[in-house]
């Protein structure tokens, strides 16, 4: 029977090419863009550690008071405590070491003397961390490994620096233990990391803002980069001058400068140490009531709107198009549905059950949709590649054409070529046989 | 014409009718609100930045072994570093000015601060980007000043980086002084930027924009300061005019002259990532709007498909209704209607669909444009949008109609006779 109708759909469609061409086109057209600004949606939105992001939080304490805070009722961070912390705070919840796994950190952007004569420095950017780092994030590592605990205590200059730097200065290869001089000090190489760039670059969200062009290049001890007065290079937030100057007057203030995070392997886990949070929060500043937070790795992405607003503009405008699309179809179908109304007449009165009109036009309605939907694969893929074009290159390197998008693609079209089919057939399958047979 | 006989048709073809509106009134809220992001966008990126753009580049350089810490021997040094950088680039063929600066507009990377008009104000009157640089800046940048003076070189200072920002003289834009002092005489009136120590506003520039292209510097993004300073780091920024049409000769100079100054230093090229540090301020701009450009070409696309998919949808419809009353247009044809009186049917119709599709259109664009407010900080849509859209709507379903009016209007009259 569904060939009988595979064949009626294709004779009506034959009949008004004109017609059949329209939906088709309008139905590719719209899949396409709904699915081309979806891919960048979903590039941006996803999870960058699913197997583990349950586990990962970001400690957040109010180092300024109730007076600091926004006075906007309606801004959506109000009565927030600040997204970074001050250097006294992250030090101190080091020094506790309450998590499982936990690195306080901060960017930084030396320069690096290539061995080789004749090169210019090359400049480099990277984060300074905690041994606990690396297993805490999944750093994937080619050669070597991160250093100990002790590398921190003792200072020790030591770096893991990234498969492209390891190209650049090295020439590839197994690197560990030799020499990079960073900002005119050797550093003994002790691990090189696979090429991994994690998108959005979750660990350090405040000062990258989510996508990075390129993923650090070093990594180097906290307390060493501290001691070697490397300079942040990410943003810094005061709500009032320091009172010393320079970059220790910084390490004493109350600007917020150190991101942080730490893994709590369960829910209990994560509960007691929001309230050793409270605690420590108390404890430190007794002029207010403790504010903290912590949130989970994919709470604090949301908090921090680390898809932007653009992406998410778009992809509401496409599906609107497509929308629009639908009830432009199903308008057509309505008026090719009922133009038929002669023949539904005969059918119906051979016998046919209303549901025997329904499986019929509705096939007609999947076949157009089935069309449109290859356009609309066709289409998107010139979308995604055209992406480039239109956003800003480190979020457009993201949007990809895989299966998954191939078939949703394919899927979103039938599915909406069946919807809009639906009241059209509803409206073909209420056509009275006695009438039409009459009025010829 | 009575709209009577079109209404009564109208009533026979109600879901027809119905979906055709629809998709008119769902444009038209589309239509409207991509058109005011366009809109939106191509003012950003049109805005001046006050200064004069062209024949100007920057140049961001990074020692290696420079002094990294902040006491006055190692500031010294680096303040040291920085002039015979600055007079170097000064004494080049092909460069007219340059200055030292700590960032400029549009590159994003600033140092905002709240100014007050009285010492330990608890709540600051304005917020502004300070802009660090020297008695050539204006000069090099190409602003206009518009009251006072300008700095001289005796007035110009250095600090570190991370040192304390207390200027005793400051520039100001016009935009900030009238904050400040609504009366305009702000020339000579001194301010606070760090609560405690008066800095005195002795000039004031027509426009110079902050730095941040970002939303969060929409409040105040004409507010900036221009502060005598140097500010020492181990990094170091040059805004550079070259002289006029010799922009590329002077970036290559430029580069050369300070590697062979001091080789110890990073400038970096660009690896085809537009991540290099020698940039016009051509390639500046279009970097920093990069995103609204994009933007405004993706609802532009948009705008386009929607159009040309509703536009096809009235052109089939019409069409289907134009061969389903093809007798009955021979009637009238037969009973005396003339042929512009089947097009003006046609057209009536269409304009009544349209016309009812447009007044729900604009409750739907203007509560589209209400949700984007609350969702994404977006503006309010001026009123001036909402009309053109709707003659955008009009006349697209109006000149959709046309043709297949036209092919109405051409049935002849003897169909009335023939059966079937």
């Amino acid at each position: 029977m569904f060939r009988y109708y595979l064949d009626l759909a294709l004779r009506s469609l034959k009949r008004s090419k004109g017609l059949t061409a329209l939906m088709i086109l309008t139905i590719g057209f719209g899949v396409a863009a709904s699915m081309t600004t979806w891919s960048v949606f979903r590039a941006v939105s996803g999870d960058p550690i699913p197997w583990k992001s349950a586990k990962l939080y970001v400690p957040q304490i109010d180092a300024w008071g109730p007076s600091a805070r926004g006075k906007d009722p309606t801004d959506p961070h109000y009565g927030e405590p600040a997204d970074a912390l001050t250097y006294n705070d992250a030090v101190a919840l080091m020094h506790d070491h309450r998590a499982d796994l936990q690195s306080a950190m901060y960017m930084i952007t030396p320069s690096v003397v290539p061995t080789r004569p004749g090169t210019h420095p090359i400049n480099t950017g990277g984060h300074a961390v905690f041994s606990e780092f690396f297993a805490m994030v999944d750093a994937p590592f080619e050669y070597g490994s991160g250093w100990s605990a002790a590398d921190d205590e003792h200072r020790s200059e030591v770096v893991v620096i990234s498969h492209k730097l390891n190209n650049k200065v090295f020439g590839g290869g197994n690197s560990v233990g030799k020499t990079l001089n960073i900002e005119g000090r050797d550093y003994r190489v002790v691990g090189v990391l696979r090429d991994w760039h994690p998108q959005p670059m979750f660990y350090d969200i405040v000062n990258t803002g989510g996508f990075y062009m390129d993923g650090d290049d070093l990594l180097l001890p906290f307390n060493t980069a501290i001691a070697a007065n490397m300079p942040n290079d990410g943003n810094t937030n005061c709500s009032e001058m320091p009172k010393e100057s320079g970059f220790v007057g910084l390490q004493h203030s109350t600007c917020i400068w150190i991101a942080y995070m730490a893994q709590l392997d369960s829910a209990a886990a994560a509960r007691s140490y929001k309230d050793y949070l409270q605690g420590f929060a108390r404890q430190r500043y007794p002029q207010w009531a403790p504010n903290v937070r912590l949130r989970d790795l994919m709470s604090w992405l949301d908090y921090e709107h680390v898809v932007p607003s653009d992406t998410r503009v778009s992809l509401l405008v496409a599906l609107g198009l497509l929308i629009v699309c639908l009830v432009n179809t199903a308008g057509l179908l309505l008026a090719k549905f009922l133009r038929r109304s002669g023949e539904i007449g005969v059918r119906r009165a051979l016998g046919a059950p209303r549901s025997a009109i329904y499986a019929q036009f509705l096939t007609e309605g999947g076949m157009i949709g089935l069309a449109g939907g290859v356009l609309g694969i066709l289409l998107t893929g010139v979308g995604v590649a055209g992406v480039g074009l239109v956003m800003p290159k480190v979020i457009a390197d993201l949007a990809r054409v895989d299966v998954s998008l191939l078939l949703t693609t394919l899927i979103v079209a039938v599915l909406a070529a069946v919807l809009a089919a639906l009241y059209p057939t509803y409206r073909a399958s209420s056509v009275q046989p006695a009438w039409q047979l009459k009025s010829n | 014409m009575t709209l009577h006989p079109i209404l009564a048709a109208l009533r026979r073809h109600k879901a027809g009718v119905v979906l055709i509106a629809l998709q008119i009134a769902l444009t038209l809220a589309i239509v409207c609100n991509a058109i005011f992001i366009i809109g939106q966008r191509i003012q950003r990126i049109q805005r001046p930045t006050g200064m004069n753009e062209n024949n100007l580049f920057m140049l961001t350089q990074m020692w290696v072994g420079a002094p990294t810490g902040d006491d006055a021997a190692s500031i010294d040094k680096l303040d040291a570093m920085l002039r015979t950088d600055v007079q170097t680039l000064r004494n080049l063929p092909d460069v007219e000015s340059a200055v030292a600066i700590n960032s400029l507009p549009l590159i994003n990377s600033s140092w905002t601060g709240g100014i007050g008009l009285k010492p330990a104000q608890e709540h600051s009157t304005a917020h502004a980007a300070y802009y660090f640089s020297d008695e050539q800046a204006i000069k090099t940048l190409g602003l206009r000043l518009v009251a006072g003076r300008n700095f001289t070189s005796a007035d110009v200072n250095h600090m570190g980086a991370r040192g304390q920002n207390k200027p005793p003289l400051i520039i100001v834009t016009k935009a900030l002084a009238d904050k400040l002092f609504p009366k305009g005489d702000a020339v000579g009136k001194s301010v606070y930027l760090d609560r405690s120590s008066p800095s005195t506003i002795i000039g004031v520039v027509e426009r110079m924009q902050v730095p941040s292209v970002d939303t969060w510097a929409n409040d105040f993004v004409w507010n900036s300061v221009l502060i005598p300073t140097r500010l020492d780091a181990n990094f170091s920024r040059y805004a550079i005019r070259a002289k006029p049409g010799r922009l590329n000769a002077a970036m290559k100079e430029a580069h050369d002259a300070l590697f062979s100054v001091n080789p110890m230093r990073v400038i970096n090229e660009d690896e085809g990532d537009g991540g290099g540090w020698i940039k016009s301020f051509a390639d500046l701009r279009a970097h920093a709007y990069r995103a609204d450009r994009g933007m405004a070409i993706l609802m532009g696309v948009i705008c386009l498909i929607l159009l040309g998919v509703t536009g096809a949808g009235i052109v089939g419809l019409t069409s289907f209704w134009v061969g389903q009353r093809h007798k009955q247009i021979g009637v009238r044809r037969a009973l005396g209607a003339r042929k512009v009186d089947i097009l003006r049917y046609f057209q009536t119709e269409n304009l009544l669909i349209a016309g009812g599709g447009a007044i729900a259109g604009i409750i739907l664009a203007v509560g589209l444009n209400l949700w984007l407010m609350h969702r994404f900080e977006m503006d309010r849509m001026p009123v001036l949008y909402v009309l053109a859209g709707v003659a955008v709507v009009l006349a697209l379903g109006q000149a959709a109609v046309f043709a297949p009016a036209r092919r109405a209007a051409n049935v002849p009259p003897v169909v009335a006779t023939r059966t079937v």
